[in-house]
């Protein structure tokens, strides 16, 4: 296929406008189907048992009670999903974390599980099942879990990426590293060095959407599986391994999503729905409790993380080096890696250093969370630089302007970078007016900025023409972010129509070839580059059928704006074929028009955001309210600039969250104490201000719009501008995420006792 | 499970006093219903009290108000001379949960809960309200902070249903206020709690006073001292300072996920100055 994805610079007229939403009526009534809005027959409820021990032996499982409960249909337990693995460590990991096989890992960790007539036998059921449990010694702490002493929660892991295999298993599954330079020569050169150590703690993703999907196994071979997924292609093969299916006999289809946020990129409990199934012979729906999202499902890290920069007195960074800990849940994971990668990767630097090391802990097992990894790090990274600025005094936004990376800066994890948004994003805040308004008593201002790399991947999309001229585009990358509108618009551009004439729609695995999930801010790139690529083999096909209406050489038709255009003067009085012209004909010049494409997106452009926040603290309590916010990011192009506002909006709104109130909370038994939104506190809309939002376009050069990924940079700086301004605001460096009002109140009355 | 909705409490009492397996009386249900879908209670028998005679009104009586057990906590904000008289209550009341659940819940439900850290709780027991109980040996009437008996247990006897809740009517120069610490702006859990009722006298120093605190031990916290130091004063600095250390003395709290001992301590004695001070105001004091 000859498809160029190089950035043409192009003037648009759809591309760029707001249209209403495609979705937006049946969201707003009540009639979009969600997970568990899906129905068969003669369906099944499915419910997990799960171990209320952090760390326990499974010594054994008796079942007999609960299958003998009149209604239930099938019960199972790891034994009815054999290992089917085959050497795959990670596809054993996540077998393993379906449904405990030698031992529960977490308080959580799915056990057994009953499908019944209706939930109360289930419910029932499950107290039937007798677990003998050993229990043993746990540990929830990243830190503590680091240290030799600690209990071990899996005697096989050595740590890798160390100069010689240590002798002795840990809970450090690996060490990794990156950076260029010398930093020991770098911070020799430093005037001013700032070194301190910070914590994060484990946050969810918080999509307000459980888990929920309708298994259907048939003794032939064949299943369906209707989930709520960021990536149904990525579950059929993973459900299919896992299962002992054959691919293209199982069909997914995805639900509409009430978020993921990288929470659902992994399978938790649809292998089990589909054994449920398969052993009951009936289809069985299985949908998470909100206690069950919290304590089984993906969340991320917790972290510890240490950061030392160095500066001469002219503001130049000299020397940087961090150490990162991230906690991988009971399987082996590579978090800290990512965050060694993102750490520093704002600025240009000639010393720089990262060393991330992997830990295991007895929580759930860690999933992606929106830009997975990064927030922290730059939660650590920009504390100092803030800090290391006030040390200079320097201005905050003069000292990274001063060292921030542009085009041609060897990144701190390796590549050269191409024309990016860190410099732009900077003097965009610079020339803000939210950087002057004044601040009253108890109030702080602080800034942080953002990386996050974006990704491309696989991708495959069909564009298909109707015979009244209307578009229908299958597109295979869930829509969690507004992507159908935005590659509708991508269509209506490319083929040059109006956006209402294009309608798009997911399709399921059996209609359309493998993509992979929407996950690294890929949906609207990949898919927009597909869409493109689709169009564009569908206008070769347009022109072809023009040129046999005309009777002319399809060299001689060209396309534009929706029309086909017979070239030269011989050809005047020909006037140009409509798209809708050519459709209406298309059954007798050759049959259906249609466009596909499948291809690897490349080249997704890195993507940098500085926010801006001011925050109220009341020093008597430690409350703190964000009273401003603002955020700067480069879109590359913002194909819907009204959904780009949403994503900045939505990043910033979890990350304000994150840095204030929510966190995962362990007592000494292990066990997760607040799993439930009342006690797990996600900012409610009245938490929150009116998040200023600023679009920038620097066109990323690999894509034909210059489009850019947008969804996971605006949770990177949050965590960081939060803290500096709290810091600013009552005069004490934070350096404990979340900043819970006992957490500032304690840092105060520490500072006050000096 | 058998729901029945009486009529009357005579009925309500004698179903309950008869049942065998576990009981729950529902009013507004926002904790009854909460519980029983999470599968921590099982209740054989659910007696609806909403459809009893008086006990969806508010009156005003010649010695104050009666609150039916039944009444919405949102009623109570829609009735103006309550929310004139015990502007602490009401604001209270209007706190729990959020617009919808306030729709739903009630005090009497909120009372018997028994959570230490029930909004309206310190805030009656600052104002001295009482409850009538209806049991199966008649009524008695007793002080709100004798319901509870620690977290999730209250003194109620088996076939006990608290009918009303009773405010007295209020003299001149008085007020009351109630100030709860949440990390977010609404539908949250007071961390810790504080509620103070005073009244003045002709010449604005502070007659009487009560001071209460919750989630700041096992039950709601009357403390005595505090409204003691109040007394005689116009709540001067040096009162205020008295008053918050009393308070964070008081408490008895525990490190929990909701916060830690030491800063329900702290903001105990802080919101116990912030409350008094509204209350004050509201009593006429400058």
């Amino acid at each position: 296929m000859n498809f160029d994805p190089r950035y043409s610079g192009r003037n648009f007229s759809s591309v760029g406008t707001r249209p209403i939403r495609p979705d937006g009526i049946d969201k707003v009534t009540g009639r979009a189907r969600y997970g568990a809005d899906f129905n068969m027959a003669g369906q099944l409820v499915g419910r997990v048992l799960r171990s209320p021990h952090a760390h326990a032996l499974i010594k054994s499982i008796d079942t007999s009670k609960a299958e003998k409960l009149a209604g239930v249909k099938a019960v199972i337990t790891a034994k009815d999903l054999p290992d089917l693995t085959d050497g795959d460590a990670a596809m054993y990991d996540i077998l393993d974390n379906s449904m405990a096989r030698k031992k529960a890992l977490y308080d959580g960790h799915a056990v057994a599980a009953v499908a019944a007539i209706d939930a109360r036998t289930a419910r029932q059921a499950l107290k039937l099942i007798e677990v003998d449990y050993e229990v043993l010694p746990h540990v929830t702490d990243v830190d503590e879990a680091a240290q030799h002493h600690a209990p071990l929660i899996n005697d096989q892991v050595f740590t890798e990426g160390l100069e010689e295999k240590p002798a002795k298993p840990s809970n450090v599954t690996k060490r990794t590293q990156f950076g260029h330079g010398d930093v020991h020569k770098g911070f020799a050169q430093a005037d001013f060095v700032i070194e301190r150590s910070f914590k994060t703690e484990q946050t969810h993703q918080g999509y307000i959407e459980p888990h929920a999907c309708v298994a259907s196994v048939n003794p032939d071979g064949t299943a369906d599986l209707w989930v709520c997924t960021q990536g149904h292609f990525v579950y059929r093969q993973h459900c299919a391994q896992l299962l002992g299916l054959e691919a293209s006999k199982l069909r997914v289809t995805s639900s509409e999503i009430g978020g993921g946020f990288g929470g659902k990129t992994h399978v938790w409990a649809e292998p089990v729905a589909l054994a449920l199934s398969r052993k009951a012979g009936r289809p069985v729906k299985l949908v998470m409790t909100r206690d069950e999202v919290f304590r089984a499902s993906g969340p991320t890290s917790a972290t510890s993380i240490d950061v030392k920069i160095g500066a001469k007195k002219d503001g130049t960074i000299t020397a940087a080096e961090a150490t990162l800990r991230y906690s991988c849940g009971p399987y082996p994971g590579s978090w800290a890696e990512i965050g060694a990668m993102t750490a520093f990767a704002c600025y240009k630097l000639e010393n720089v250093k990262t060393v991330g090391y992997e830990v295991l802990v007895n929580r759930p097992k860690t999933a992606a969370y929106r830009a997975p990894s990064a927030p922290m790090a730059a939660f650590a990274v920009e504390s100092v630089v803030d800090e290391l600025a006030k040390e200079l005094g320097m201005d905050a936004v003069e000292f990274r302007i001063k060292n921030a990376a542009q085009e041609g800066t060897r990144s701190s994890y390796g590549p050269v970078y191409g024309p990016i948004g860190i410099g732009p994003t900077l003097e965009a805040v610079k020339s803000h007016p939210h950087m002057k308004a004044p601040l009253k008593a108890n109030q702080g201002r602080g800034m942080a900025c953002g990386f996050w790399f974006n990704f491309g991947g696989q991708t495959c999309t069909d564009l298909n023409i109707g015979m009244d001229g209307t578009v229908s585009l299958a597109v295979g990358t869930v829509d969690v972010g507004g992507s159908r509108a935005s590659l509708s618009l991508v269509a209506a551009e490319e083929l040059g129509i109006d956006y209402s004439q294009v309608k798009a729609v997911v399709a399921d695995t059996s209609s359309l070839g493998y993509n992979d999930m929407t996950d690294g801010s890929r949906g609207t790139f990949s898919s927009s580059m597909a869409t493109i690529s689709a169009a564009r083999n569908a206008i070769k096909i347009l022109k072809d059928r023009a040129a046999q209406m005309w009777d002319i050489p399809v060299e001689d038709v060209t396309w534009e704006k929706g029309h086909a255009i017979a070239k030269g003067e011989k050809y005047g009085n020909l006037s140009p074929l409509s798209l809708k012209d050519i459709a209406a004909a298309s059954g007798k010049t050759g049959g259906p028009i249609a466009g596909h494409s499948e291809l690897v997106a490349d080249g997704a452009g890195v993507s940098f955001a500085t926010h801006i926040c001011d925050v109220e603290v009341d020093p008597e309590t430690g409350s703190t309210r964000v009273i401003r916010y603002t955020v700067v990011q480069d879109a590359g192009k913002a194909v819907h600039p009204t959904y780009v506002e949403g994503q900045y909006q939505g990043g910033a709104a979890q990350g304000i969250g994150w840095a204030l109130n929510e966190e995962y909370i362990y007592g000494k038994d292990g066990r997760l104490q607040n799993p439930g939104f009342l006690d797990y506190r996600i900012p409610v809309c009245s938490d929150l201000p009116m998040i200023d939002t600023q679009i920038l376009e620097i066109p990323n050069p690999n894509h034909p719009y210059g489009v850019r990924g947008v969804g996971e940079t605006s949770i990177v700086p949050p965590l960081a501008a939060i803290a500096n301004a709290v810091s600013n605001a009552v005069g004490v460096r934070m350096t404990h995420i979340p900043m819970s009002p006992p957490r500032i109140l304690a840092a105060l009355d520490a500072e006050r006792e000096g | 499970m058998r729901y029945i909705r009486p009529l009357s409490i005579e009925d309500a009492v004698g179903e309950l006093a008869k049942a065998v397996g576990p009981a729950a009386i529902l009013a507004g249900g926002s904790d009854l219903l909460v519980r029983m879908k999470g599968g921590f209670i099982e209740p054989e028998l659910i007696v609806d009290i909403k459809a009893i005679g008086g006990l969806a009104d508010i009156t005003e009586t010649a010695d104050g108000f009666r609150i039916g057990a039944a009444v919405p906590c949102a009623v109570l904000g829609e009735n103006k001379a309550l929310r004139k008289a015990w502007p602490g209550v009401v604001e209270a009341a209007n706190l729990i949960g959020s617009k919808q659940v306030q729709g739903r819940c009630t005090i009497t439900g909120n009372l018997c809960n028994a959570s230490p850290a029930a909004d309206s709780v310190p805030a009656l027991a600052a104002a001295g309200a009482r409850a009538v109980v209806a049991g199966p040996s008649g009524k008695r009437t007793i002080a709100v902070e004798a319901v509870p008996t620690g977290p999730g247990r209250t003194s109620l006897a088996k076939g006990e249903i608290i009918e009303a809740i009773l405010l007295d009517k209020r003299p001149d120069h008085a007020g009351d206020a109630y100030l709860r610490f949440i990390p977010r702006t609404e539908m949250d859990i007071a961390v810790v709690s504080a509620g103070v009722n005073l009244t003045l006298d002709e010449k604005g120093a502070i007659k009487t006073a009560r001071v209460a605190l919750g989630a700041a031990a096992p039950t709601v916290l009357l403390v005595e001292e505090a409204g003691q130091v109040l007394v005689g004063s116009k709540l001067d600095e040096a009162t205020l300072e008295r008053l918050a250390k009393i308070c964070s003395g008081a408490c008895r709290p525990i490190d929990d996920k909701r916060g830690t001992i030491e800063f329900r301590r702290k903001v105990a004695g802080v919101l116990a100055q912030r409350a008094a001070t509204t209350a004050y105001k509201r009593a006429g004091g400058k």
